[in-house]
């Protein structure tokens, strides 16, 4: 039995980062909710240029999902009678190196867009719109460096564990990156069209 | 019958890893248990403190002084009042409603009823449990900062919550770390809701399909889904909020606002976002706290009437019904807010609907109830007490869901005497009956059935004296969250209060009789066997208390539901749910028709 993307075991991890998913995508709801909100609670919303930086960034999480993608493992995955699968081909390192670096870059271009607005004189308390700002960003980053947590896990199981374990860990934390990639652009849609 | 699990371990040994950072789930239940069983002590203290200056407003309490600098010569300020009572409603609801009846019951039992070995994730067990811990510290450290402890209730209404220091005595420091404590107490129940989630779904034994599963179970898991999208909306809350406070940003704040002469620096946020965002958690909070009760107590109920729960699938269908309706009833806890009165009626509606299948339940218990040889231990006693509590706290729920007479009502003690009946004591009682239940086989001794009865009769009738007499002070006009009642209109209402506090010291002084059982059981109990109660479901195949992994070195394998009682077993008039028995045919006759006889 062969197949291009290997599906790994259902696991308790991976049912874990769906109802992880489930939760932050609650809490993001909250988050949106409360920007409506207050945006039209009263007139002193300021609107402001988001920094260029920001589309560079977008690419750069699109691209780590990608090469994420690219660290899957590729060969076939054999199921015995028991129904348990071994797969014979682990994520692939050093692509699992590159989006992790993708993801550094990432935070570190959300830094880069922080300071730009400091430099301009908006800052967390200057007003609700660029509260709301700061806050999304630095929530989405938070979760972030969870999910790049997830990937060193993910390399630690491919060096010091078997195949099987390291799949179903590329599993779960490419899914949660994934999803990472695409609350951003979620958030990216939604600062841009608000603020 | 039972399939060998993999990997067998006998547990850790060291002091450490086996009782403090333990990563089994039955001694992590028992720890939540234990932490309850402190901010219960610790919230009832403070309610005893509360009553007491109701009933006397001028005496002193003695020794209050010297412990709490806020209440000077033993006499409390009315500030210092409503710090007490935002310590009583925060430490019960998060750290004894939540935390005893989902994180400890259903830490300690869920994984063995569903035939487990473990919780899916036991690292982020131990982590949800010792953040718990955590948030707890920080709350009770509230106590001892300067200024004391924060007034702005268990709610935390903004701007009052807000602004700091110019609100009040206990606005600085105190009220931070209320914020600090809740949002950290969310992140310990979302990963203890994903927990039970990815149990439940992934973890269960051979033969457990989700039709299968006990009702306890089956409660345990509606209430993590509610709780994981609820104290998801409750964290953004809380760092709003924080940012409010510490940082100077306006999302709560509106402008021009002046606090003790003082303009506020903060401009344009809007308080009623809070109320929104603090509802939508917390509606679905009071289901937290009581859904466990019903899965509870008709766990129990089938096990001491002898007859299988009536309409099992109605019962489920219907947690399923209030879970999902609890999400949309959240504004009528500010039918006062100013809302559009639009607004209130479409909030108005769902809250009436939610009553239908809270009635249906009520209903399949009594049903079950009808007829029955009841066996009468303390644990069906208090099933009992649950029903009747929830009932009587119900009803003046459907006076409440009304816009109109919300409006006269909302401010005044009938709603303290509707959300104590209803969440609170419903809730305690589903508790109690999880303990007397479940404590054999939680530490292998049974509990004193004497000194149990003895407990819940002083307790049951304590709690209707102590909060029925609210409902007629509610709707005599009795206002809530003043101290005293000694200079005006109200005066009239001091006799009433002093009854309920002389039935609240005495309530409370017959919890000794539970703790002294609790303790002295532990060690002196009657060796329990390992069903004592004849019960169905797993944690009864297994030994009292079970080993490490639960089933020594096996997995069940389930054959029946959860619900076969009052048939012809090979045991007697239940069928265990791991026994390779057929299923039987047809009820016998007992269970058939009412015993009238």
């Amino acid at each position: 039995m062969t197949s291009m993307s290997m599906k790994p075991q259902v696991s308790p991890a991976q049912t874990g980062v769906w109802v992880g998913i489930a939760a932050i995508t609650m809490s993001f709801a909250a988050y949106s909710s409360a920007l409506i909100v207050r945006q039209g609670a009263n007139p002193d919303w300021q609107h402001f240029t988001l920094p260029r930086i920001l589309f560079f960034n977008t690419l750069v999480v699109v691209a780590s999902s990608a090469t994420l993608y690219a660290a899957r493992p590729r060969s076939a995955a054999t199921v015995d009678r028991s129904g348990t699968v071994t797969a014979v081909d682990a994520p692939h390192r050093n692509w699992l190196y590159v989006t992790i670096l993708l993801g550094f870059l990432f935070l570190f271009g959300q830094i880069l867009a922080w300071r730009n607005l400091v430099d301009q004189g908006i800052t967390l308390a200057s007003g609700p719109s660029s509260s709301f700002f700061y806050l999304l960003t630095a929530m989405h980053g938070l979760h972030l460096l969870g999910g790049l947590t997830g990937l060193f896990y993910v390399v630690y199981r491919v060096r010091r564990s078997t195949t099987e374990r390291a799949v179903r860990a590329y599993g779960a934390a490419s899914l949660y990156w994934h999803f990472m990639t695409v609350l951003w652009i979620y958030l990216f849609a939604l600062l841009a069209t608000r603020i | 019958m039972s399939s060998p699990v993999s990997s067998h371990s006998a547990g850790p040994q060291g002091f450490w890893r086996k009782y403090v950072f333990s990563l089994d789930h039955k001694v992590i239940g028992r720890q939540y248990l234990d932490l309850s069983l402190v901010a219960l002590t610790t919230g009832m203290i403070l309610s005893w403190l509360m009553r007491m200056h109701l009933g006397w407003p001028t005496k002193a309490i003695p020794g209050l002084g010297a412990i709490a600098p806020e209440a000077a010569g033993g006499i409390i300020t009315p500030e210092y009042y409503l710090s007490l009572m935002t310590m009583h409603g925060t430490i019960m609801v998060f750290f004894v409603l939540t935390t005893a009846p989902f994180a400890g019951f259903g830490n300690f039992i869920l994984p063995i009823q569903i035939g487990a070995e473990d919780m899916a994730f036991p690292r982020f067990n131990m982590m949800s449990f010792w953040v718990t811990f955590v948030a707890f510290v920080i709350l009770v450290a509230a106590f001892f900062v300067p200024e004391g402890p924060p007034l702005s209730g268990w709610t935390a209404y903004a701007p009052l919550s807000a602004v700091g220091k110019d609100a009040g005595p206990g606005q600085g420091w105190g009220q931070t770390l209320w914020v600090i404590s809740i949002g950290t107490f969310c992140i310990a129940q979302l990963l203890g809701s994903l927990n039970f989630i990815a149990t439940t779904l992934d973890l269960r034994t051979k033969g457990m399909s989700l039709a299968r599963m006990p009702f306890s179970t089956w409660a345990w898991f509606i209430t993590s889904v509610i709780g994981l999208i609820a104290f998801s909306v409750l964290l953004p809350a809380c760092v709003l909020l924080l940012l409010d406070r510490v940082a100077g940003t306006s999302f709560f704040i509106p402008a021009g606002l002046v606090i003790s002469d003082r303009l506020q620096p903060h401009a344009g946020g809007s308080p009623l976002l809070w109320q929104h965002l603090f509802w939508f958690f917390g509606h679905p909070e009071v289901y937290i706290a009581i859904l466990p009760g019903f899965g509870i107590v008709s766990h129990i109920l089938p096990a001491v009437t002898r007859k299988p729960l009536l309409g099992p699938r109605v019962f489920i269908a219907c947690m399923i019904a209030i879970a999902f309706l609890s999400y949309t009833v959240w504004g009528h806890h500010m039918f006062m807010s100013g809302m559009n009165p639009f607004s209130a009626t479409v909030f108005s509606v769902p809250t009436l609907i939610i009553t239908i299948p809270a009635a249906i339940t009520t209903l399949l218990w009594i049903g079950t109830l009808y007829g029955a040889k009841l066996r009468f231990n303390t644990a069906a006693l208090f099933c009992l007490a649950f029903i009747s509590v929830f009932v009587s706290g119900g009803i003046s729920g459907f006076f409440l869901a009304q816009p109109a007479i919300d409006s006269y009502l909302h401010g005044t003690y009938f709603v303290v005497g509707h959300f104590h009946f209803v969440m609170g004591v419903a809730a305690m009682f589903g508790i109690l009956a999880g303990t007397y239940f479940w404590f054999p086989k939680m530490f292998g001794r049974m509990m004193n059935e004497r000194l149990g009865k003895i407990h819940f009769f002083l307790t049951f009738i304590g709690v209707y004296c102590i909060f029925m007499p609210m409902h007629y002070l509610g709707l005599g006009g009795n206002v809530r969250r003043y101290s005293a009642f000694t200079v005006d209109y109200m005066k009239g209402s001091v006799p009433l209060h002093r009854f309920i506090t002389v039935a609240a010291l005495f309530t409370g002084a017959a919890q000794l009789i539970f703790f002294y059982n609790l303790i002295r059981s532990r060690f002196r109990g009657q060796i329990a066997t390992d069903n004592p109660w004849e019960a169905t479901s797993l944690e009864w195949t297994t030994s009292s208390p079970p080993p490490h992994d639960n089933f020594g070195g096996h997995h069940p394998v389930v054959y029946h539901g959860p619900n076969e009682y009052g048939v012809a077993g090979r045991n007697g008039d239940y069928i265990m749910q791991n026994s390779p028995e057929p299923d039987p045919a047809t009820p016998t006759a007992a269970a058939r028709t009412p015993a009238t006889a």
